[in-house]
């Protein structure tokens, strides 16, 4: 099977080419090269200059080329529990994050995606409608929902439902909150994408083989879309564990994160080399294993 | 083509059993469309019964209502005295058999086939005897392990019957069991599901729109027309009487011969039809249909061809005309004849080497017998 297809596009060549450079140049230029130069200054050590870190080459004295790379920013992040513990609750924050979307975001686009047709593009507007508004107005509002004379509380106490504010402000529970709003539409979308492919006579018939709802969900509505919500849970996982803004407006004094260490590393200490280290770290703890999971995924989903 | 008739049981004529499943009344209207209208049908055990008709005239909707995935607003639906309306899809005792297969693709073949098995409380032991035995029955043996992509059509396709038929249904529905397969491998197919049937003695009710198909497997036909069945019959009884017009051109093809009744009686009666040029003889007694005008209809091999010299030339009702169009079959020849009235006739010979050449004059004509009157 392959050999022809192989031969078939190069006899197409030049356009097929051109289509596919444009944009893994893209990835090159704007995400593998300023990585690559982040991992760089992670290995330097931080100076009073411009940029505020040493140069990794150098010229020694008897005219040799030095290249010097430092290791203790790494040691320092895996022996320094505040990093262990940014780490960890960014991980949380992220996983409660991909649950609870999962939980709320599955029912949603299984109703949009079992609509007729007609429906189908109206519900999935109104699922990508905040994207219209500014992700920090959003997280903003939240603030004026969630503080002490917020619309929560103040309905609540005129209800006379409580006598006193509910603190559901700066602190987990509100993080939570908003990173799960944040992220459902990340959610939604590829789980949308995946249900509505379904052939629903599948489920016809499983029902017909004597399979009731409980059943056929569990045993064919549930496994075929498993690539569906592996690829929406990696979406909401992979920058919910880099998020800033929501922990940083909605968390509370105690909330640390790996963006918020990130941050403190570079905008408050100027201490470039250790911030890239952080970056770095994440991005080759996490986002590493996880595109291998999603590579693996793709693959077996190609398997027949 | 009466292939199951070879039993000699015809239930539906003796009518000394009580039919298995009944159907009374029944409507169902999608947004004020009536796709089913007031439709009723009874269907005894062991048949091989065809729901046939064009799309959108409601068999599907009729065929899904059985399996329960679509309720009928009004009328009754009774299985064995069971009243089907009154469960939902996973508890009836029918299965199905859909058009696409709609077998589970993350499944193996066993594993889709034991599905059904798996609600029923069985050993593990039992419920792999069950399946061996039906992957047998399919001649499917050596598949088992297979995923659905992995099988051709005609595989796939015996799949989704074993897997149809291994809760031992009381009725099978079958939802255009063939119309996935290319023209060689359904001709194949038609034998195997009725040697399967004979089998397993299970009710088949098959949705089809082609008409040879439900000739070649039926024991009945119904044939259905914006939602109401227009002709109940064995497919012997539709082809060769059909009641409509609609019945009589859909099934096959046909001539119709229109005018009024002039003359009836026990030994035949005449049409008088100015198309042909004179009056038509038919067999039947028309006295029912005394001085109103009908159609005498005549299936394209009835009517027999011949030079128009030839003197030896015999049959009830003759005409002369020209050969207009000629189509070579293959096995048989399919000729246009026009008469001087202008009507075109359909005459279908059998290729025996005898040909007639385009604008050659010609005598055609069909015996007495071979004519039937449509009144609607």
């Amino acid at each position: 099977m392959s050999a022809p297809i192989f031969s078939n596009a190069q006899t197409r060549g030049f356009g097929r080419f051109l289509a596919v450079a444009v944009p893994y140049g893209w990835f090159l230029v704007f995400f593998l090269a300023p990585f690559l130069i982040v991992a760089k200054i992670s290995l330097s050590t931080a100076a009073t200059a411009i940029p505020p870190y040493e140069s990794l080459v150098s010229w020694a004295d008897d005219g040799a080329l030095v290249l010097t790379l430092h290791f203790n920013n790494y040691k320092l992040i895996f022996s320094d529990p505040v990093y262990l513990i940014a780490y960890a609750s960014s991980l949380r924050n992220a996983a409660v994050t991909v649950i609870f979307t999962l939980l709320l975001g599955y029912p949603l686009a299984y109703f949009i995606a079992s609509r007729s047709a007609k429906w189908r593009a109206p519900l999935l507007m109104l699922v990508m409608m905040p994207f219209w508004t500014s992700f920090l107005i959003r997280v903003y509002a939240w603030i004026g929902i969630l503080k002490p004379n917020g619309v929560i509380n103040s309905a609540l106490l005129w209800l006379g439902v409580i006598d006193k504010p509910l603190d559901i402000l700066n602190n987990q529970f509100a993080v939570y909150l908003g990173m799960v709003y944040a992220y459902l539409p990340f959610m939604v979308l590829p789980l949308y994408a995946h249900l509505e492919k379904l052939d629903w006579s599948l489920l016809e018939a499983a029902g017909d083989l004597g399979a009731r709802p409980a059943r056929v969900f569990r045993e064919v509505t549930l496994p075929l879309s498993m690539p569906g919500i592996v690829a929406g849970s990696l979406l909401v996982f992979i920058p919910a564990v880099g998020e800033y803004i929501v922990p940083t407006l909605l968390g509370g004094p105690d909330t640390l994160t790996i963006g918020a260490a990130l941050w403190n590393e570079f905008f408050s200490n100027h201490d470039w080399p250790v911030a890239s280290t952080v970056a770095v770290a994440l991005v080759v703890l996490l986002v590493g294993p996880l595109m291998a999971l999603q590579n693996y995924q793709a693959k077996e989903e190609q398997k027949p | 083509m009466d292939v199951l008739r070879d039993d000699g049981l015809q239930p539906w004529a003796e009518k000394k059993v009580a039919p298995q499943l009944r159907i009374s009344n029944v409507v169902k209207t999608f947004d004020g469309f009536t796709a089913v209208d007031d439709v009723s049908l009874d269907i005894y055990r062991g048949e091989f019964f065809s729901l046939l008709g064009g799309s959108g005239c409601g068999k599907t909707t009729l065929l899904r209502m059985l399996a329960g995935f679509e309720f009928p607003d009004r009328g009754a639906i009774t299985v064995d005295g069971l009243d089907l309306l009154k469960l939902q899809p996973y508890e009836r005792p029918l299965n199905m058999m859909f058009q696409n297969y709609a077998l589970f693709p993350h499944m193996t073949v066993a594993k889709n086939i034991a599905f059904g098995l798996r609600n029923e409380g069985l050993g593990p032991d039992e419920v792999e005897k069950r399946v061996k035995k039906s992957l047998e029955l399919v001649q499917l043996s050596t598949f088992s392990e297979r995923k659905p992509n992995q099988l051709s059509g005609g595989q796939r396709q015996r799949v989704a019957l074993a897997r149809a038929l291994i809760k031992r249904p009381s009725v099978l529905l079958l939802d255009e069991p063939l119309s996935a397969l290319d023209k060689k491998l359904r001709e194949a197919t038609q034998f195997e599901l009725i040697n399967i049937q004979k089998q397993v003695g299970v009710t088949f009710i098959m949705v089809t729109h082609d008409q040879d198909e439900a000739m070649a497997m039926s024991t009945r036909i119904a044939v259905m027309d914006k939602g109401r069945v227009v002709q109940v019959g064995e497919p012997r009884e539709i082809y060769e009487y059909p009641r409509s017009r609609f019945v009589a051109t859909f099934i096959g093809s046909i001539n119709l011969l229109e005018g009024p009744v002039i003359d009836f009686g026990a030994d035949g009666s005449r049409v008088e039809c100015a198309q042909w040029g004179g009056p038509v003889q038919v067999a039947q007694d028309l006295a029912a249909l005394a001085s109103h005008h009908v159609a005498i209809g005549v299936r394209p091999e009835k009517i027999r061809l011949a030079r128009a010299d030839d003197s030896a030339f015999a049959a009830d009702n003759i005409a002369e005309g020209v050969v207009k169009e000629i189509a070579y079959l293959g096995d048989s020849m399919l000729y246009r004849v026009q008469l001087p009235g202008g009507l075109l006739v359909k005459v279908a010979a059998q290729n025996l080497g005898v040909w007639f050449a385009a604008d050659e004059p010609v005598r055609i004509g069909f015996d007495a017998s071979a004519g039937v009157a449509i009144d609607k």
